[in-house]
């Protein structure tokens, strides 16, 4: 075997074994790369940490709350209704500063989880949620021209279950949920609200709930205990889960000190007294010790899966049929040769309809043209005919009026003697008289 | 997308401030400790002719026995000889931290008669070493570490000729300027006198500006102006006059690193007579982490943008070394 190591501070390596290559070798002076974790560590701190908590739990749990308590601020938090009709995430993102370090932290919450009457699609979009992230790195990773350094990440580093605090067991939906999620994300299961349950009560709720996950199965997230530095404590840690935790944005004051607290008339509830609840040891391992660990799990162990099962899924693999070594290279290059194949004969199909449709509506067109001409023609036939009609009776009534006329200058003229011939009469008469 | 339509991000709310000590800075140390215990990785490439002192430099930075000085080679092995690389690794260890240093060596660069295209072999290795990381980093099924064989800086070392860059020098700089992060060096600096050496590093930065080639720290690569301005200061600087020994000596009561001449000593890590200790805080205490990052954000995407944009259906072909002939 040989040494593996690797660069870039995401993609860290162990040393394995020695090959007869790398022998060890011993310096004779101070050489000076003992600088390098502290090299690498300046550049990461020039550019920022990321880090993405989901908050999973029923509406009113106290998720905000807790976050709020967590990292000592106040996020603008709103009071979801009972009412959402679906399960609904909403991400918030906040840039923190604690001494020289910059953390961009991105709190996702689940509104309307456990509200709805029939729950059984309520994982579903916080399944979507983690998977629509690790896609949008995916394809990051994928592109050509990328630029992941400064990619900023949002996949999922811990996901925070809140168990109701009932005392009994883990409802279904808890179960069916984390089940779902187990290989996508790093579960830590707290309970919530856990000064409302007494000291023994916890202890056998909290057996009976790891007993329950165990039984089904469901992996959550272990405190990581290969390093000597840490692994005592997180050892210990792992025996605790699932932390109960009381969150507080609240200050009582205790002896001389404002602690935060929830006061109560018998008694006040103090969030970071380890005997009243496991509040600073969520803190500790989430934050204090294990915030890269988290963060590298997501990355060497979720996320890996992820991707080679949607490449899978594509059709991707390492070796082809006759079990030799595949290119992700040749593949890309088959699949992309197939897709533009298939985008060339689309495009002659539907330059083939478009053809078609243009010869219909072609004769469509002929055909309402000659139909037009066709009216036009008879129209300008009735027209010429009424028109000779027309003519026709025209001439007639001029006949007439000529024959009218005629008639008339006839009579007239016959009147015209026959008064003069009375006019003559008459003188006639009076001269003899 | 699913879970897409249904998300409503906010914007980022600039700086909030933090009521109390929560921990977000111990997220540092446990970074140090993983890459503490994964241990690194350093690939350093020495080009230059036979007798520059490339070996004994080597051993010198990183004061051991990494290379073994060749002994010269006879008439017939000088004439037929092409250039073949060579690459030991070791595994070194200092206060905790493991690094694997492999050293690749050129021998035989420059020593031909005929030396017209010998980078070609350096560029085809440099360019097997991204193809071999880009294999891996496309598997399906890859490796959880991906084993890092890519050059992560290459020391060019220059004759101190005192005049100016020659042809081969020319030839050399600009197609691997192009591919891997160079560090020039000024070999066998004993020879120029301060005016000398000046002059000399003054002429071959107008030449390496007059030739378009890019030395480490290039300019584009600078981060911010803090960067920029300690890159500067090492810009103006460079080539480093570099002496090498593993010889010690004493000096005023002291044990020092040093090459003994009859006229003096010179005293290898004395900043007033050479630039060794300038290169070796370079290389080792303040940049090695950024010319792994330098080789692996820039160098090694650039590499990944042309190889997969070629339609090339064979993954590493003859045609592909045919297209990479002087890394152009």
């Amino acid at each position: 075997e040989k040494w593996l190591l690797c660069c870039p501070s995401r993609h860290q390596a162990i040393l394995q074994k020695s090959d007869k290559n790398a022998r060890p070798l011993s310096l004779s002076g101070h050489v000076g790369f003992d600088s390098l974790p502290h090299q690498l560590v300046n550049k990461s701190t020039c550019q920022g940490f990321c880090f993405n908590i989901l908050c999973i739990g029923e509406t009113g749990i106290g998720k905000s709350t807790l976050m709020d308590t967590l990292f000592n601020t106040n996020f603008e938090n709103f009071e979801s209704s009972h009412f959402e009709p679906k399960v609904k995430l909403r991400a918030q993102t906040y840039d923190l500063q604690e001494s020289n370090v910059r953390l961009k932290l991105t709190i996702v919450n689940t509104v309307g989880f456990g509200d709805q009457m029939n729950k059984q699609e309520s994982y579903q979009h916080v399944v979507d949620y983690i998977d629509t992230q690790f896609e949008s790195y995916l394809q990051e990773e994928l592109k050509i021209k990328r630029s992941l350094h400064n990619y900023h990440d949002s996949r999922i580093h811990a996901c925070l279950y809140f168990i109701a605090p009932s005392g009994h067991s883990l409802k279904s939906l808890d179960l069916v949920t984390m089940k779902k999620l187990d290989s996508k994300v790093n579960i830590i299961p707290v309970i919530a609200k856990a000064d409302t349950i007494s000291k023994s009560e916890l202890h056998k709720f909290k057996i009976k709930i790891m007993s329950e996950l165990v039984s089904n199965g469901v992996q959550i997230y272990q405190f990581p205990t290969d390093d000597e530095t840490v692994s005592k404590i997180n050892t210990a840690m792992n025996g605790i889960l699932p932390f109960a935790v009381v969150g507080s944005s609240e200050e009582v004051k205790i002896g001389n000190k404002m602690v935060k607290a929830r006061q109560y008339p018998w008694g006040v509830v103090q969030v970071e007294n380890e005997n009243h609840c496991d509040f600073v040891k969520l803190r500790e391992m989430l934050i204090c010790v294990n915030m890269e660990d988290l963060r590298e799990q997501t990355h060497t162990r979720h996320y890996e899966l992820y991707r080679r099962c949607k490449l899978e899924e594509m059709g991707f693999t390492d070796t082809n049929p006759e079990s030799k070594p595949v290119s992700l290279q040749e593949t890309y290059e088959a699949k992309r040769h197939e897709f533009l194949g298939d985008l060339q004969r689309r495009e002659e199909e539907m330059r083939q309809m478009f053809v078609q449709r243009v010869k219909e509506k072609e004769t469509e067109l002929k055909e309402a043209e000659r139909e037009l001409q066709g009216k036009f023609e008879q129209l300008k036939r009735l027209h010429s005919e009424e028109k000779s009609k027309l003519d026709e009776k025209r001439r007639s009534l001029e006949d007439e009026i000529n024959t009218f006329s005629k008639k008339k200058t006839a009579a007239e003229l016959l009147q015209g003697q026959s008064f003069n011939t009375n006019a003559n009469l008459k003188k006639d008469k009076d001269r003899k008289k | 997308q699913a879970g897409l339509a249904d998300t409503c991000s906010v914007a980022q709310t600039p700086g909030h401030d933090l009521f109390g000590y929560v921990g977000i800075e111990a997220v540092l140390d446990q970074m140090r400790r993983k890459t503490m215990k994964a241990g690194f990785e350093f690939n350093i490439m020495v080009v230059g002719q036979s007798g520059l002192g490339k070996s004994t430099l080597v051993n010198t930075l990183f004061k051991s026995k990494v290379s073994r000085k060749s002994c010269s080679p006879n008439y017939e092995e000088k004439i037929s000889k092409t250039v073949k690389l060579q690459s030991v690794s070791h595994v070194i260890e200092e206060k905790g931290v493991k690094m694997k240093l492999t050293v690749i060596d050129t021998p035989g660069f420059g020593d031909q008669i005929n030396n017209e295209n010998c980078w070609e072999p350096i560029v085809s290795y440099v360019n097997e070493q991204y193809e071999r990381y880009l294999k891996e980093e496309l598997y399906v099924n890859r490796k959880p570490r991906i084993p890092d064989t890519r050059v992560h800086c290459c020391v060019y070392f220059l004759p101190a000729t005192g005049h100016w860059l020659r042809p081969i020098d020319v030839e050399f700089m600009k197609r691997l300027g192009k591919i891997v992060s160079i560090v020039p060096i000024i070999a066998k600096a004993d020879t120029l006198t301060m005016e000398e050496r000046q002059e000399f590093k003054q002429r071959i930065r107008q030449d390496l500006k007059a030739n378009g080639i890019r030395v480490y720290p290039q300019t584009e690569y600078d981060e911010d102006p803090e960067d920029r301005i300690l890159n500067d200061k090492i810009r103006e600087n460079i080539p480093f006059a570099v002496v090498g020994t593993d010889k010690e000596h004493q000096v005023n009561g002291n044990k020092v690193l040093g090459r003994k001449t009859k006229w003096g000593i010179i005293e290898v890590e004395n900043v007033a007579h050479c630039e060794f200790t300038n290169l070796r805080d370079l290389l080792i205490r303040s940049h090695l982490q950024d010319l792994k990052d330098v080789t692996h954000n820039i160098h090694y995407e650039t590499f990944r943008v042309r190889r997969l944009n070629e339609s090339n259906l064979t993954g590493e072909s003859e045609g592909w070394r045919e297209k990479n002939r002087g890394g152009e």
